[in-house]
């Protein structure tokens, strides 16, 4: 680890940048309207470059949301940020959303920034609640690092897997959350369970378990890990590189 | 020791059981003798913090310098729980903590205290959903109880008044409030399950919730 | 990610000693610990006292707020906003009902967006403030906490005066705010802007020229500009790393492009350029508080809108049609069209975003929360990668983070 060591600490650390030039500066927008206006111009870029993977496209709120075939997200995020003329180099979040109606898609939205650009893209693909297609899109971790707890969260709350994800598993519930995945519509606001027992599982675990299987790697928690868990490795699944 | 005098409990007279009042029994020295332990307890209590969310920041305002908990004696901080005296839980605790605060609680060493800081810890407050518990008193004894979201200092400041009243009256006579609470051994809770589902029935019964309203 | 032993190492040790990896120590911190700012836990991976991994866990504090976002109206969910990133409650409220707005059409009268601007740069102080004073309890200075402390009570007077609550504002309402500023207030705010600046030059003397200070900062945590991109930092973690990017400025919001302020920029990427950057922006939000006095209109506060505003109160209880109106708004609540928005904003942490779907109904159907803390903590194990166990905390106190808003 070679850190750069500052040599003078009272010398100013920061170069003031940004320094007020209203005239190259962009402007709060006011009157958006609800549908139309321009649409970004990546969208262009990405219907010449991809052809039929990409779907439809909607201005919506001054955004623009561009729909994009399950299976390819990640191939075109990593060109999306790794074009110089697009630069998308910043992803703002990772999210899904269900909605009320039965027989609609599940989608999965990812809110990119060229902050070079000043752009802003909202990609979406659909994964229709027919049973039979996979809840699974491709991982952009290997694009973006940041979209790591981002991912886990998006698996933790609805169940979308995320191929390619180097450690997918339960980030803001405990590893052995039996109730199933809370924004989903069918699971209701106060859980599937009575509150005596939600709390007699919550207070059967065990404060010190170690739930990583990294962590697994590193000292013996084997006997912590709670019983699910535990038949999944058994059954030799493997999490990590 | 043979200072405090231990009457029996009650006495036949006539047809009526009469309580003794245990206090009344006590010898001067033993009065004296509670007054100065309750005084040095009540005065110096060593908090631990259990904080988790907003009232964290509330209790924290409280210790420093323009509410001053050290005019109570509690500025000393106790963050490891084997030295404190009072658990002072400052937020909403969810399931995942349930066990992490119960581990806490049975780490602290008596006489302990507990005071619930806020509604989320009273009684889960605005938070009636899948994660969190509905009043940390499912989980471990409280002694107070200080309302509000969150609380000002001069609330948790007026509770931790209510608890120094509270310890100044407790007597060594009195064994019983020395006892270690002991949840139940098969469901691990300090009230009985029926008795939680029952409370939480009017608002909390899931079933009758299966879909967000339109 | 250097993890190439595998699940099966730990599966055919079952029952028998655990073998562990050389002399490598795994040592736990939190999720109870004073340092972890909440509910954080560390799992970390020894070598001697130099951290070779580690690995985080967070959702201590998962309460669920997007579930219960679906159950409420719009106005029903400002009050969650307070909580979630509790040190800037009213930053919140403004970022919530700028969304909410959007997503209505709505265009907020000209006091208001002044009245905003003051909200969000008084929380951004009071949110550094918290920084300051518990990152130098963290290091070992008790001097400016108190310091800072005592000037959070200064925000939390005015604040209080406004709103009538210190820390849980809900002070807005999607098409204005709660209430217009009381009588007198603003010359409390100019008193505050009068004193603050010095208190700020006092801990500025305290802690920049610090030896101890300096020594436990300086070269710790660092990343650099493209790291902190790719990671997803953002706020003044990113821009301690040399990246230029400030949502006011880059995607502006509330008319921020016409106040006249900085934004600091480090060039090392370490703990104490965070620290410079962030005291640096308490002393431009003390500019664009100063400018935002000068220019505050007068004039209505609400829009006049009756669609999302409620009629004044003497004529809800005087008239039948608006105490129907005042009825329906409350009970059925107000309606957006179908759409979804994602409105960001920059909040002391970092780029803070409210995603809103609506299917038309007066309940959005996802209220999602972009935090960033939760994503710059999510960079914690390349942070601290190689640096000793005590320096651990230097760089956690550094991100800012609150757990509220991580777990949610």
């Amino acid at each position: 680890m070679s850190s750069p060591v500052r040599k003078d600490p009272a010398a100013p650390a920061f170069a003031i940048v940004n320094a007020g030039q209203p005239g190259d500066r962009p402007a709060t927008p006011k009157k958006v309207p609800h549908k139309g206006g321009a649409a970004n111009p990546s969208v262009e870029a990405l219907r010449a470059k991809f052809g039929s993977v990409i779907g439809r496209h909607e201005v919506m709120w001054g955004d623009t949301t561009v729909f994009v075939e399950r299976t390819k997200v990640a191939e075109v995020c990593a060109w999306l940020q790794s074009d110089p003329t697009q630069s998308y180099e910043y992803l703002s979040d990772v999210t899904a959303v269900e909605y009320r109606d039965h027989v609609r898609p599940i989608e999965v939205v990812w809110h990119i920034r060229s902050i070079k650009f000043r752009r802003f893209l909202r990609i979406k693909c659909e994964i229709p609640k027919d049973g039979k297609t996979p809840l699974e899109v491709p991982s952009v971790w290997p694009v973006w690092k940041g979209a790591d707890w981002l991912e886990r969260e998006c698996y933790d709350m609805f169940g979308i897997k995320f191929a390619g994800h180097p450690d997918l598993r339960r980030i803001l519930l405990w590893e052995d959350f039996k109730e199933g995945f809370p924004l989903r519509k069918d699971f209701p606001m106060r859980g599937r369970f009575s509150r005596s027992e939600q709390l007699k599982n919550a207070l059967a675990a065990d404060p010190e378990a170690r739930y990583s299987m990294e962590e697994i790697s590193i000292a013996d928690a084997y006997g912590d890990l709670p019983l699910d868990m535990r038949k999944r490795l058994a059954g030799g699944e493997k999490v990590g590189e | 020791m043979g200072l405090i005098t231990r009457p029996d409990q009650s006495v036949q007279t006539g047809s009526k059981a009469v309580s003794f009042n245990p206090v009344a029994q006590e010898g001067w020295v033993t009065t004296r003798l509670d007054f100065l332990v309750n005084w040095g307890r009540a005065n110096s209590l060593w908090p631990m913090p259990f904080g988790t969310a907003c009232c964290a920041i509330e209790f924290m305002a409280s210790a420093a310098s323009h509410f001053d908990l050290a005019r109570f004696g509690m500025e000393r901080m106790s963050f490891s729980p084997r030295q404190a005296d009072v658990l002072i839980c400052a937020g909403r605790v969810p399931f995942k903590l349930a066990p992490v605060i119960r581990r806490i609680y049975q780490q602290m060493p008596q006489p302990k205290w507990v005071i619930s800081m806020g509604a989320c810890a009273s009684t889960g407050g605005m938070f009636d959903s899948y994660a969190v518990v509905q009043g940390i008193d499912t989980i471990i004894p409280v002694d107070v109880y200080v309302p509000g979201c969150p609380p000002r200092p001069e609330g948790l400041i007026y509770g931790i008044m209510m608890l120094q009243r509270k310890i100044m009256d407790e007597r060594m006579s009195n064994t019983a409030i020395r006892d270690e609470m002991t949840p139940d051994p098969t469901s691990q809770l300090y009230i009985p399950p029926s008795r939680i589902d029952e409370l939480s029935e009017p608002f909390g019964n899931s079933v009758h919730q299966t879909r967000s309203a339109p | 990610m250097t993890a190439t032993r595998t699940v099966e190492v730990a599966i055919s040790h079952q029952g028998l000693e655990p073998e562990m990896a050389g002399e490598n120590m795994l040592i736990n911190i939190g999720p109870q610990h004073p340092a972890t700012h909440g509910v954080l836990r560390l799992v970390l991976e020894l070598d001697g006292e130099t951290v070779v991994r580690c690995i985080p866990h967070v959702g201590y504090l998962h309460c669920g707020f997007e579930k219960i976002g679906e159950y409420r109206q719009y106005n029903q969910i400002i009050p969650w906003t307070d909580r979630e990133d509790y040190l800037n409650s009213m930053g919140n409220n403004v970022a919530f009902v700028l969304g909410a707005e959007r997503l209505f059409g709505i265009e907020i009268t000209e006091r208001c967006t002044v009245l905003r601007v003051i909200a969000m740069e008084l929380s951004r102080i009071i949110s550094h403030l918290v920084w300051m004073g518990t990152t130098c309890i963290d290091i070992g200075a008790f001097t400016p906490f108190l310091w800072s402390f005592q000037e959070r009570e200064n925000v939390y007077k005015l604040l209080e005066g406004w709103t009538g609550a210190r820390l849980t504002t809900s002070g807005t309402r999607v098409g204005g705010m709660i209430a217009d500023v009381p009588e007198g207030w603003v010359e409390g705010l100019r008193g505050f802007l009068d004193r603050f600046p010095k208190t700020l030059d006092e801990c500025d003397r305290m802690l920049t020229r610090n030896a101890i200070w300096v020594g436990r900062t300086v070269g710790l945590g660092v990343m650099s500009p493209q790291e902190a991109l790719n990671y997803g930092l953002s706020g003044p973690m990113l821009r301690a790393s040399g990246v230029d990017y400030d949502v006011r400025k880059d995607f502006p919001y509330l008319d921020y492009e016409t106040y006249d302020f900085e934004v600091p920029v480090g060039t090392n990427g370490d703990v104490y350029d965070r620290y410079l950057v962030r005291t640096e922006e308490l002393r431009q939000s003390v500019r664009i508080l100063e400018q935002a006095l000068k220019r505050l209109p007068d004039g209505p506060v609400n829009v006049d809108d009756p669609r999302v505003i409620l009629p004044p109160k003497h004529k809800a209880t005087s008239e039948m049609e608006s105490m129907i109106h005042h009825f329906k708004l409350v009970m059925e609540g107000p309606r957006p069209p179908i759409g979804e928005v994602y409105v960001p904003i920059e909040s002391p942490k970092g780029e803070k975003g409210y995603y809103f779907v609506s299917d038309g109904t007066s309940k959005p159907v996802r209220w999602r929360i972009r935090p960033p803390s939760y994503v710059n903590l999510s960079a914690i194990p390349k942070m601290v990668e190689g640096h000793l166990l005590s320096d651990v905390i230097a760089i956690n106190a550094s991100i800012d983070i609150v757990m509220g808003e991580i777990d949610r």
